[in-house]
């Protein structure tokens, strides 16, 4: 059984409009600013990580026909499964997030920042070639950037490795980059008309290769 | 009255002052908020909390303050550019979702535009909760390979030779578009300028609005 992800959509046909939507229109049914708060809450219980959350929505089945708050539903619901959380007796100990400490807890976020213990292998300017293998697990490259060749625009620093976390195989930092891409690289000269185009995607060092 | 078929219990009486009748994804979410409430997951005032931090305190307008302030401060603007994450919480936005920011600026040679391919990430704290085109297949599939395309359905046409640039937030970095400050706004105070900096110009799918003419 091959890990497929639902959610990768960058760069596929899909001729339907963006349809604009007013400031300020948060929710479109009662039951979803629920669904928000109780993925919100059970995240900050640390019982998975947010990798693991993206890996439990972008594999849902039936994730191209739900809506934005479906998927979310459908993710916390699958989480809870593979946590274990409402087995009987259950496999950890509730930690809720009170009231009194929502605040604090947003404003102060879960940076994915790490200390180096290394330098960084590529640098600005740095022409790199996107790893081809599709690994069989959750991943951060996009379809549309793999086997395309790019250059680093930013070296951001180290964070935690998406994959490894998805997985729960810990945090395993890596450098993480910018790397640029020329529209004609990704699509073809014919799909960039006109005026230039770049598109960039943030990449792990394990992404890369040397040209 | 219950007509979609569903064999649940009556959950009219559930506390939640909702006499209506309700649709089974309603019945779900009741069912697993009442779950993990009991269960001791979830207190549920940390719920309410969650919902009216971005409902009322949490969103676009804030990210119109750090653009208004960078239009008018050339040096915060220059500490917005060099490190967004410390510029934007001397402002007192900070957190979720926006732990590690950076800022790109538009100028007449380049426009920028931000999307994630892969969900839905997006710089919470400065501009909220993600509008539902943002998450939506059709933005997400079509902005990489198409970018002029999905700006025509937001009714913006570029110059032909204004370069556009895609930042596809792939990993915990997100980004916040400095839109250029608008022609006649010199006279304006910074919460005036504020204004005229919409959510969709902060993405990249829209652009600063045009201040009314000054009457003289």
């Amino acid at each position: 059984m091959s890990y497929r992800s639902n959610a990768d959509l960058g760069g596929r046909p899909d001729s339907r409009p963006v349809i604009p939507e007013r400031e300020g229109e948060l929710f479109h049914a009662d039951w979803e600013p629920r669904v928000l708060a109780l993925s919100l809450a059970m995240g900050a219980t640390g019982l998975w990580t947010i990798d693991m959350a993206r890996a439990a929505r972008e594999t849902l089945d039936d994730y191209a026909s739900l809506s934005y708050y479906e998927i979310w539903l459908g993710g916390l619901e699958k989480l809870l499964r593979q946590s274990g959380a409402m087995a009987e007796p259950p496999t950890a100990r509730p930690r809720p997030l009170a009231a009194a400490f929502v605040a604090d807890v947003l404003a102060r976020g879960s940076p994915a920042s790490r200390p180096a213990d290394g330098p960084p292998h590529f640098a600005v300017g740095q022409a790199v070639k996107m790893r081809t293998e599709r690994p069989d697990h959750h991943t951060r490259l996009p379809n549309y950037a793999r086997g395309k060749r790019g250059r680093i625009e930013r070296v951001i620093g180290v964070h935690v490795f998406a994959d490894a976390s998805a997985q729960g195989l810990g945090e395993r930092p890596q450098w993480l980059y910018t790397v640029a891409f020329d529209a004609a690289e990704l699509w073809g000269a014919a799909a960039a008309p006109g005026a230039t185009v770049t598109v960039s995607v943030d990449a792990w060092e394990s992404y890369l290769e040397i040209v | 009255m219950h007509d979609h078929g569903d064999s649940h219990d009556e959950p009219s009486h559930d506390g939640h002052g909702d006499r209506s009748e309700l649709t089974p994804l309603e019945i779900r979410v009741r069912a697993l908020e009442s779950a993990l409430v009991e269960k001791g997951y979830v207190d549920p005032a940390a719920l309410d909390l969650l919902i009216d931090t971005y409902q009322t305190r949490i969103g676009p307008r804030n990210g119109a303050q750090v653009v208004a302030r960078a239009w008018r401060d050339a040096d915060f603007r220059a500490w917005l550019k060099r490190d967004a994450t410390a510029a934007i919480a001397s402002l007192g936005f900070t957190g979720r979702q926006g732990e590690h920011m950076v800022a790109v600026e538009n100028t007449p040679e380049v426009h920028n535009l931000v999307v994630c391919t892969l969900c839905s990430c997006y710089p919470w704290p400065i501009l909220g909760l993600p509008p539902t085109w943002y998450k939506s297949a059709p933005y997400r599939s079509r902005v990489v390979r198409d970018p002029r395309g999905v700006l025509r359905d937001f009714g913006v046409e570029l110059p032909e030779t204004m370069h556009i640039r895609i930042w596809d937030s792939t990993a915990e970095v997100r980004y916040l578009v400095i839109p250029m400050r608008p022609a006649g706004s010199v006279h304006l105070s910074e919460s005036e300028l504020a204004g005229l900096v919409t959510r969709d110009s902060m993405i990249g799918t829209g652009l600063a609005l045009t201040p009314p003419p000054l009457i003289a």
